[in-house]
C-alpha cells in the first residue's frame, strides 16, 4: 500500500562517501541528486512488484562487484509483499568482501493478510539480518535473538561508515558489530569508545533540547545527568588506568564489561524518558475533551431549537448554567488551594464547562417538551450532507482531497435543494385548473432566475478550483500557477497583463459594492462612514495596486529608485492598514449609513415619499427610495387629525444592518487580499461573489422569516471551507504563507505576536469572510424584498397602497419585533456554532481514534490544529459579526430617539 | 387492472435489468479482451444502445400512455426530431454538469461525454420515452403527487436512483485503494448502472407495497 517501506541494505550519509541506490523511485524525491549512482524504479503502481526489483537484481551484482561504492542501498519493493527478500540476499553473499557489511532490514512488519499500518504486534515488529564475513560474535550467537530498536541502526551505521552520529538520535549503538577481530580485551575497548562517543551525543542532545522545550520532567533528566557524568567519570579513570596498565586483563575486563553496562543503562534509560514523554496519550482527558465537544454541539442544537420557544428560556437555560459553572470553578479553585496543589487551569476549566452543560441540559429536561420525529426527518437532508462531510474526516484519504470534497458536497447540497424546493411545488404557482395554461409563464421566470443563480454558483465553485495548493500525497499535482507572486513570473507581458487584470478586478469589486450601497439608498449621506466608502475605497485599491507593482517589480534592476522602492514596499501596506483600521473605527463609531430628509418644517403637503417625491430628485438621487416611515402610529394619528402634515424621508434604513455588514466585509477583504499574493485576488472576488449568489438562492428558497434553516447555514460552511483551499491553502505545515507576516515589515519584527497575527489572518481569510458576513443570511430576504413586491403596482384603492408601502419596510421589519430579532440571531449564531462544532468533533474524534495510524503526523494531526484553530477563529469572528449588527441596532435607536426628540 | 399493471411494469423492468448484465456478459464471448473495466468505453457505447433499443421497444410495444389523438406521419417525424435533440442536449448538459462538479475539463473528455451519454439514456430517454418532448409534463411528473399512472412514479424512482447512483459512484475516487474500476468514470458510471438497475427493481415492489396509499389523479 505505502510504496517506501522496506529499507534495504545500508543507510546513507554522504560525505564524501560514494551513496549508489537503487530501487523505489520516491527516493528521487526525497534525496534529489544525493547519490553518487542511482538506478531508479517507479514503483506507484503497488500490483507491480516486478519491476522495481528485477530492475534491482539486474543491477545489483555488478555494481557490488564493480566495488565503486561505499555504501549501497537497495529498496525492493516485493519484500513488503512476498518475502523473498532473503533469496536475494543468500546470492549477494558470494559477492561480498571481507569488509562488508549486510544489513536487511524491513522497517515494518505485517499482519496476516499482508496489510500494515497499525500497532499490532505482527506489524510494529520487523525481521533484522546482519551478515559479514567476519565473525561478529566472539561466542556462540545467542540462542533468542535479541530485540533491537529501529533507532538503533542509525548511530550503528554513522559509526561504521565513520561519519558523526545525527544530532537528534537517541538510539544505542549495537554493540556487537564494533567487536572487531582482536581479542576480547580490544574488542570491549572498542565497543566501549563507541558508547562513549553515543553517550557523549544523547546528552547533547538532551540538553540542547531541555533548553528549548520543557516537557521532558526536570527531575528525569537529572537523574539521566548524574547517570551520565558518573559514568563519564569512571570511563576517564579507567582510560588513565588503561594506558598506565595498572590493569591486568581479568580485572580490566570486568571493569570494562561493568562500565559499558552503565552506558548501556545511561541510554536506555535516555530512551525510555523520551519516549514517554514524546508519545504520551491521556485517553481519559480526549475522551473527556470529544464528550465536552460533543455535549456543546448538542447544546447548540437544543438551544437552538428552544430560542424561539419562551421567554423564560434565558435565564433559567442560559443563565442558571453559566452560574453553575462558576460556582464549580470556584470551587475547584478553592479545593486546589487548600491542598496546596499545582492548579491545572484545564482541567478546572472543563471542569466549570461540565457542570455549565450538566445544568442547561437540566433545565431543559425538566422544563421543555421533546421534538417529535418528523421534525427531524425534515433536516435529514441538510443533516446528512453534513454527515458526509464530517465523515470524511475518518479517512485519510478524504482528508487530503478535502479541497475537493467541500465543493462537491455543496454542489449537492445547493442542486438537492433546488430539487427539493421544485418536488414540493415550491417553485410553481399554486395549482388550479385554469392556471394549467397561465401558470407556465409564471412559473418559467422564477425557475429560471433560480436556475442562473445556481448555474452560477456551480461555474464559481469550479473555477475556485484553479487556485489549489498541492499536498505532497498527491505526486501527480501541479500547484495553482496563481499561486506564485507576480514577481516571480519572467514573461513581463504575462506579468502586466495578470497585474492589470488583477487591480481591474479589484476596482471592480469597489464599483460593485459602491454600486450595491447606492442601490438601496445607503450612499446619500453625508457621514463620515458615507464619505470613507466614498472616498477611501478608491483610495485603498490605489495603495494596494501601487503595492502590487512595487512589490511585483521588486528583483528588476531599478538603480536609485532601490531606496524609494524599499520605502515603497513598507509604505503602501501600512497606508492600507492604517485606512483600513479607520474605516472599521468609523465604522464602530457612527455605524448608521442612513440619508435622512426631514420635511417637518415645511409646511408642504403630504410627502409620503414613494409616491410623491418628485421624479427630478429620484434622478438626481439614483435610487429607489427606501421609506419606513418613523413613529408610524403617532405620525398616523397627527394626519387623521391634519395638523401636522410632515413626514421623515430616510434614505437607506431597510438596508442599514446590512450595509454596515458589505463595508465590514469589503475592508476586511482588502486587508486579506494585500496578505495574500496578487493573482489569489481572483479567488477573493469568487468568493465575494459565491456568497453573494448563495444569499440570493436563500432568499429565493427561504420559507420562514425570522428563521435561517440549516442548508443556509450549512452551505455557508461549506463554501467556508471550499475557499480555505481555494485561496491557496492546505491544512499543512509546508502550504502556510510564511510571507504574508511581511507584508508591510521589511524582514523585522519585534514581536512574535504580530506575524502570528498576520499569518493567522492570511491562513483563515476564508473562515474570518464567511464567519463576519453570517448574519447576512437573516438579513438578505428582507434586503431582497423589494423587487418583488415592486412588479405589481395595482394603485386603485387606498388599501393596497397602504400595503405597497409597508412592504418596503425591509430590514425595519427586524426592528418591528425586536424580540424576534435578537432570538434569531442567536439561533443563527447557534445554528453555526454547531455546524463548526459538529466538524471539530468530527476531526478531533479521527485524531483521537487514529492516533496510531500511519498518517496521523502527516494528515490527521495537521488537519485537527488547523480546524481546531479555524474553528476559534470562525467563533470569534462570527461574534464580531453579530456583535456589529447589535452595534448598528443601537446606532438605530439612538437615532429614531433623537428623530423623535426633534 | 392494477396488479396486472404492475406486473407488466416488473417484467419491462426485469428485461432491462436483464438486458444491462447481457452487455457487460455477452460481448466478451466474441471479443477477446473485452471486459467493463478494461474497455470501459465499449462497455458504455454497449450498454446506452442496448438500454435505450430496449426502452424503445418496450415503449412501442407497451404504450403505457397511449395517446388518443392521432397524428399525422410528419407530425410524428417532427416529434422523433424533437425528441433526438432534446436527448443530445440533455447529454451536453449533463456534461457540464458533470465537469461542474469537478470532472476534468480537457482531459478524457470521450469518457466524460460517454458517461452522460449513459446518465441520458438512464434518465432522459425514460421521460422521452414516457412522456415525449413535453417539458411541462417533465416537471409535473417530477414533483410531488405529479405522477398519474404506476409508469410515471416508475419513472421517479429510477431517475432518481440513477442520479443518486451516480452521485454516491464519486465517493470512492479520491480513496488509495489503486482499484481498477477507481478510474474516471468507471465507478461513477458503475454507480449510476447500479442505481437504475436497483432502482428498476425497487419501483414495481414499492408500488406494490404502496398501492393502497397510491392515488392517480387522472388527467
Amino acid at each position: 500500500k505505502h510504496g517506501g517501506c522496506a529499507r534495504g541494505r545500508q543507510d546513507k550519509q554522504s560525505e564524501g562517501r560514494r551513496v549508489v541506490f537503487m530501487g523505489d523511485d520516491t527516493w528521487e524525491g526525497l534525496f534529489p541528486k544525493k547519490f553518487f549512482r542511482s538506478y531508479f524504479f517507479p514503483s506507484f503502481n503497488v500490483k507491480d512488484l516486478h519491476t522495481v526489483d528485477d530492475g534491482i537484481l539486474q543491477h545489483l551484482y555488478p555494481t557490488v562487484d564493480s566495488g565503486e561504492w561505499d555504501v549501497l542501498i537497495a529498496h525492493f519493493l516485493g519484500v513488503d509483499h512476498l518475502r523473498w527478500g532473503g533469496v536475494a540476499s543468500w546470492s549477494l553473499v558470494d559477492h561480498l568482501g571481507n569488509d562488508t557489511l549486510l544489513l536487511v532490514a524491513g522497517d515494518h512488519g505485517m499482519t496476516e493478510t499482508g496489510d500494515h499500518g497499525g500497532d499490532s504486534e505482527k506489524e510494529v515488529n520487523a525481521a533484522l539480518f546482519v551478515y559479514s564475513k567476519t565473525p561478529l560474535f566472539g561466542t556462540s550467537p545467542p540462542e533468542e535473538p535479541e530485540a533491537v530498536p529501529q533507532v538503533n541502526l542509525v548511530p550503528t551505521v554513522a559509526l561504521l561508515l565513520g561519519v558523526p552520529i545525527p544530532y537528534s538520535n537517541i538510539g544505542e549503538v549495537m554493540a556487537e558489530l564494533f567487536s572487531g577481530d582482536g581479542d576480547a580485551v580490544s574488542a570491549a575497548l572498542q565497543q566501549l569508545s563507541v558508547y562513549h562517543i553515543n553517550a557523549k551525543q544523547v546528552d547533547r542532545f538532551l540538553h540542547s533540547y531541555s533548553l528549548v522545550a520543557q516537557d521532558l520532567p526536570a527531575e528525569q533528566l537529572q537523574h539521566l545527568q548524574e547517570l551520565f557524568s558518573g559514568a563519564m567519570e569512571e570511563h576517564t579513570q579507567l582510560l588513565a588506568q588503561v594506558q598506565g596498565e595498572t590493569l591486568v586483563p581479568p580485572a580490566l575486563e570486568s571493569r570494562l564489561g561493568s562500565l559499558i553496562s552503565r552506558f548501556q543503562l545511561y541510554l536506555r534509560e535516555a530512551r525510555a524518558v523520551c519516549t514517554q514523554s514524546w508519545a504520551r496519550f491521556h485517553p481519559l482527558r480526549m475522551v473527556g475533551g470529544c464528550t465536552l465537544i460533543a455535549a456543546s454541539c448538542l447544546l447548540c442544537y437544543v438551544a437552538s431549537e428552544l430560542a424561539a420557544s419562551s421567554g423564560s428560556f434565558y435565564r433559567s437555560c442560559l443563565l442558571y448554567p453559566l452560574l453553575w459553572g462558576l460556582v464549580v470553578a470556584v470551587l475547584l479553585g478553592l479545593a486546589h488551594a487548600f491542598t496546596q496543589e499545582g492548579l491545572d487551569l484545564l482541567l478546572v476549566l472543563s471542569w466549570a464547562a461540565a457542570a455549565s452543560q450538566l445544568g442547561f441540559f437540566w433545565h431543559w429536561w425538566g422544563q421543555y417538551p421533546k421534538r417529535r420525529l418528523r421534525a427531524c426527518l425534515r433536516l435529514a437532508f441538510p443533516m446528512g450532507i453534513l454527515l458526509f462531510r464530517c465523515g470524511a474526516m475518518f479517512s485519510d484519504s478524504f482528508v487530503v482531497a478535502e479541497a475537493r470534497v467541500a465543493p462537491f458536497l455543496l454542489a449537492s447540497l445547493v442542486m438537492l435543494l433546488v430539487g427539493k424546493l421544485h418536488w414540493d411545488g415550491r417553485l410553481t404557482v399554486p395549482e388550479g385548473p385554469k392556471q394549467q395554461l397561465l401558470g407556465f409563464s409564471s412559473y418559467r421566470r422564477e425557475i429560471w432566475y433560480l436556475l442562473c443563480l445556481v448555474a452560477m454558483l456551480l461555474v464559481c465553485v469550479r473555477l475556485s478550483g484553479f487556485f489549489h495548493q498541492c499536498r505532497e500525497e498527491i505526486p501527480q499535482c501541479r500547484p495553482s500557477l496563481f499561486l506564485s507572486p507576480l514577481a516571480s513570473l519572467r514573461n513581463t507581458r504575462a506579468k502586466n497583463l495578470f497585474y492589470l487584470l488583477c487591480v481591474a478586478l479589484l476596482a471592480g469589486l469597489v464599483y460593485a459594492v459602491r454600486s450595491w450601497l447606492r442601490h438601496y439608498g445607503n450612499l446619500n449621506s453625508s457621514d463620515p462612514l458615507v464619505l470613507f466608502v466614498r472616498w477611501c475605497f478608491p483610495l485603498v485599491v490605489l495603495c494596494i495596486a501601487c503595492y502590487w507593482a512595487v512589490a511585483s517589480s521588486a528583483d528588476d534592476s531599478l538603480g536609485k529608485l532601490q531606496e524609494l522602492v524599499q520605502v515603497a514596499v513598507v509604505a503602501f501596506p501600512w497606508a492600507v492598514y492604517g485606512l483600513a483600521s479607520v474605516g472599521l473605527l468609523l465604522l464602530l463609531c457612527n455605524p448608521m449609513t442612513v440619508f435622512a430628509k426631514d420635511t417637518r418644517e415645511s409646511a408642504g403637503s403630504i410627502v409620503t415619499p414613494y409616491l410623491g417625491v418628485p421624479s427630478s430628485e429620484v434622478d438626481f438621487l439614483h435610487v429607489i427610495p427606501q421609506i419606513y416611515k418613523r413613529m408610524q402610529e403617532s405620525q398616523k394619528s397627527r394626519l387623521e387629525r391634519g395638523s401636522c402634515k410632515a413626514t421623515v424621508a430616510a434614505y437607506g434604513l431597510g438596508s442599514v444592518y446590512s450595509a454596515a455588514l458589505v463595508i465590514a466585509l469589503t475592508l476586511l477583504g482588502f486587508l486579506l487580499m494585500l496578505l495574500h499574493s496578487e493573482r489569489l485576488s481572483l479567488a477573493f472576488l469568487l468568493l465575494f461573489l459565491e456568497a453573494f449568489v448563495l444569499l440570493h438562492i436563500h432568499t429565493r428558497a427561504k420559507g420562514l422569516p425570522f428563521s435561517v434553516p440549516w442548508y443556509a447555514v450549512i452551505s455557508w460552511l461549506l463554501a467556508a471551507s471550499q475557499f480555505f483551499y481555494s485561496t491557496g491553502h492546505q491544512p499543512i505545515f509546508p502550504a502556510i504563507h510564511w510571507n504574508a507576516a511581511f507584508v508591510g515589515f521589511h524582514l523585522d519584527h519585534s514581536t512574535n505576536l504580530l506575524p502570528a497575527v498576520l499569518v493567522g489572518a492570511n491562513t483563515f481569510a476564508s473562515h474570518i469572510l464567511f464567519a463576519v458576513g453570517c448574519p447576512l443570511l437573516l438579513l438578505w430576504p428582507f434586503v431582497c424584498e423589494m423587487p418583488s413586491s415592486q412588479k405589481k403596482k395595482p394603485k386603485k384603492e387606498p388599501q393596497e397602497e397602504l400595503q405597497e408601502v409597508e412592504e418596503h419596510m425591509m430590514e425595519m421589519r427586524l426592528r418591528e419585533s425586536p424580540e424576534k430579532f435578537s432570538t434569531a440571531l442567536l439561533q443563527l449564531g447557534l445554528k453555526y456554532l454547531f455546524v463548526l462544532g459538529t466538524q471539530l468533533l468530527a476531526c478531533v474524534c479521527a485524531a483521537m481514534i487514529l492516533r496510531r495510524h500511519l498518517m496521523v503526523w502527516k494528515v490527521f494531526a495537521p488537519k485537527f490544529l488547523f480546524e481546531s484553530l479555524g474553528f476559534m477563529v470562525s467563533s470569534i469572528c462570527l461574534l464580531l459579526g453579530i456583535s456589529l449588527v447589535m452595534r448598528v441596532d443601537c446606532a438605530v435607536s439612538t437615532w429614531f430617539s433623537q428623530l423623535q426628540l426633534r | 387492472m392494477k396488479e396486472a399493471e404492475v406486473r407488466r411494469l416488473l417484467a419491462a423492468n426485469l428485461l432491462c435489468v436483464f438486458s444491462i448484465i447481457l452487455s457487460a456478459v455477452v460481448p466478451a464471448s466474441f471479443w477477446d479482451g473485452f471486459t467493463v473495466f478494461g474497455t470501459h468505453l465499449a462497455w458504455l457505447c454497449i450498454c446506452s444502445v442496448c438500454v435505450s433499443t430496449l426502452n424503445i421497444i418496450l415503449h412501442l410495444v407497451l404504450k403505457p400512455n397511449l395517446s388518443p389523438k392521432r397524428s399525422s406521419f410528419a407530425h410524428k417525424i417532427s416529434r422523433f426530431l424533437k425528441c433526438c435533440i432534446y436527448f443530445f442536449m440533455s447529454c451536453i448538459l449533463f456534461h457540464a454538469i458533470i465537469v461542474l462538479y469537478g470532472a476534468p475539463l480537457i482531459e478524457s473528455v470521450t469518457e466524460t461525454f460517454l458517461f452522460a451519454v449513459l446518465l441520458s439514456t438512464f434518465t432522459t430517454l425514460q421521460c422521452l420515452c414516457m412522456l415525449g418532448p413535453n417539458i411541462q409534463a417533465w416537471i409535473r411528473v417530477f414533483s410531488k403527487n405529479g405522477a398519474t399512472s404506476i409508469w410515471e412514479s416508475s419513472l421517479q424512482i429510477t431517475t432518481m436512483c440513477s442520479i443518486l447512483g451516480a452521485w454516491f459512484g464519486a465517493f470512492p475516487i479520491p480513496l488509495d485503494w489503486d482499484r481498477p474500476w477507481q478510474v474516471w468514470p468507471i465507478s461513477c458510471s458503475l454507480g449510476a448502472t447500479f442505481g437504475y438497475m436497483a432502482g428498476l427493481i425497487i419501483a414495481p415492489l414499492w408500488i406494490h407495497w404502496n398501492r393502497k396509499q397510491l392515488t392517480y389523479k387522472s388527467r
